[in-house]
């Protein structure tokens, strides 16, 4: 049996209720590092309540986070930022009075390694570069087409030099050609050893990108496990399509 | 540094001087003049330099400026004159950090009506604590401060305002301020600590406000809550920035000086329809400059520069 790989976090039994709706409900879910683990489930099913217990913009109503050896549950975000967890959000976050190079330093100049002023410029034009957004530096980003914009959001991401990558359906909205880019580029961040959970909703992605998946429904999980095993289990294919009823 | 920078470094350096040497040549009027511009140009700076970045729109001008005014009205015959100075500004900080604390974790909308009750509580507060507990309401202030006095303060607390609106928009404070701004959510992801920054600054702008309350002070003989509270201060110090551009450090001032002068030239020329002209004038700058005098300057910069290279490819 292989070593399992460090867990770069591990939540369990999180809880989170609007009222009385249950958004999040007893969940367990890890992260080794290095891996892509995929969080699936259809609309509502509390998929970004769980990412945002995890970036510290909700609190928990109960259950444990451990991120980077600490138990985050409940901490500022900021806090949780400067630990190393990177985040893109479901609608796309760009500062869209600056230019692309501010955007990014935006992610470099409060990480608690301090970086000099040249440093810093370096840094910033490596990770547009990174992204595929090479002399781009001064353009505003109110300037860039959609793919562009999520390119700018994962690299001021990326300069938080994330331990664990939260990507809130980052592919979703891309067409065909820019979705082949968007896949490599998530690969190559892989490659490298980044530890990403995403959630999405493209199978495509999901099948070629996913060591695993978790899939949630009304706040609860109902499945785990490879892409395949995951997409062809009985319950998910239920919780998607709803109960088939002339089978 | 290039040699605009040094020409321009003269330029400030020269018309500081002269300004510095108004008193020597100036009349009474021209003084008293020169005295509401200096005041309104560092009340709308130092509003520019909280509201501008993170675009909270604060009415507490009026409660810090009249604790300031207050302060003098209490203590400006007892302690000496700097001494009183240093304890209006404290008084200022210790209320912009609990003000701050307490709202700014709030939406913006909610720090605007906020900041608007804040000056009617201080003002209803010092009137309590005078009627039930010293039993004077209203004072006289007898400093010995000239006008010339107050006015090289108050140029001094202008230089003070811009200096460190330059250095903060050249920190990592402003630069965090300013993503606050643009996306409060980003920031914190980006690992800011968003109520710091904001109390930070907050409290920096307070602190201005409260020392033109208190270097103002001795200008009236008279004080009473109703004067050193008065809410016009406010939304005086909110359209002036807001005509002059509060993005940028120097465009506050650009709204309060022409906004001064207009309001000086109309209660002395149409005295009992001065507010309703002004009104009128608040709607027109708001309808043709929405983006302040600063933002006019930006269009026309960049109209010129684009006609340049278009004729520099033409040739």
């Amino acid at each position: 049996m292989m070593l399992a790989a460090p867990l770069v976090l591990e939540i369990s039994g999180l809880t989170r209720a609007f009222g009385g709706l249950v958004a999040v409900n007893a969940l367990d879910l890890t992260v080794q590092s290095g891996e892509i683990v995929g969080l699936l489930g259809p609309n509502g099913s509390g998929k970004t309540t769980a990412l945002n217990l995890v970036s510290g913009v909700l609190r928990p109503d109960d259950g444990a986070i451990r991120f980077a050896g600490q138990d985050i549950a409940g901490m500022a975000t900021h806090r949780i930022a400067r630990l190393g967890l990177g985040r893109t959000f479901q609608l796309v976050r760009v500062l869209d009075g600056m230019d692309c190079e501010e955007n990014v330093r935006a992610g470099l100049a409060f990480h608690p390694a301090r970086l000099a002023c040249g440093e810093m410029q370096e840094a910033a034009l490596r990770l547009l570069e990174r992204v595929g957004l090479k002399g781009y530096e001064r353009r505003s980003a109110t300037e860039l087409t959609y793919i562009d914009r999520k390119r700018l959001e994962l690299a001021r991401v990326l300069a938080l030099k994330p331990r664990l990558l939260l990507l809130d359906e980052w592919l979703a909205g891309l067409n065909p050609s820019e979705l082949l880019i968007g896949i490599t580029l998530i690969r190559s961040l892989k490659d490298q050893g980044m530890s990403i959970l995403m959630v999405e909703h493209v199978m495509d992605a999901i099948r070629s990108l996913c060591d695993r998946c978790v899939v949630m429904n009304g706040g609860h999980k109902i499945a785990e496990g490879t892409p395949n095993a995951v997409l062809s289990d009985p319950a998910v294919i239920e919780a998607y399509l709803g109960a088939a009823t002339d089978a | 540094m290039s040699p605009t920078r040094i020409a321009a470094a003269i330029a400030a350096c020269a018309g500081l001087i002269v300004l510095a040497l108004l008193p020597v040549y100036a009349d009474a009027y021209f003084l008293s003049l020169a005295i509401s511009l200096l005041q309104f140009t560092v009340l709308a700076t130092a509003w520019g330099l909280f509201s501008g970045p993170t675009r909270y729109v604060s009415l507490a001008t009026t409660a810090f400026f009249g604790v300031g005014a207050y302060t003098v009205a209490v203590l400006g015959e007892l302690l000496a004159w700097p001494l009183v100075l240093i304890i209006a500004a404290a008084i200022g900080v210790l209320m912009a950090v609990i003000v701050g604390i307490s709202t700014l974790r709030l939406s913006g909308l909610h720090f605007v009506i906020f900041t608007f009750g804040l000056a009617e509580l201080v003002r209803q507060l010092v009137i309590w604590y005078e009627v039930n507990k010293t039993r004077v309401l209203g004072r006289y202030v007898f400093v010995d401060i000239t006008q010339s006095d107050i006015y090289w303060q108050l140029l001094g607390l202008a230089v003070a305002v811009f200096v460190i609106g330059w250095i903060i928009a050249r920190s990592r404070l402003g630069f965090a301020l300013r993503i606050i701004g643009e996306d409060e959510t980003v920031a914190k992801h980006c690992g800011i600590n968003v109520t710091f920054a904001k109390v930070v600054l907050f409290t920096i702008s307070a602190i201005f406000v409260t020392l033109v309350g208190a270097i103002m002070a001795p200008r009236w003989t008279y004080i009473e809550p109703s004067i050193a509270f008065n809410a016009t201060i406010s939304f005086e110090v909110v359209i002036m920035a807001l005509l002059g551009g509060a993005h940028r450090l120097w465009g506050p001032a650009l709204g309060a000086i022409p906004l001064t002068l207009l309001f000086e030239f109309l209660s002395a020329r149409f005295p009992s329809a001065s507010t309703l002209i002004m009104g009128i004038v608040f709607l027109l700058i708001a309808y043709a400059l929405p983006a302040g005098v600063v933002g006019l300057c930006d269009n026309v910069t960049r109209r010129w520069h684009e006609q340049r290279a278009a004729r520099g490819a033409k040739a």
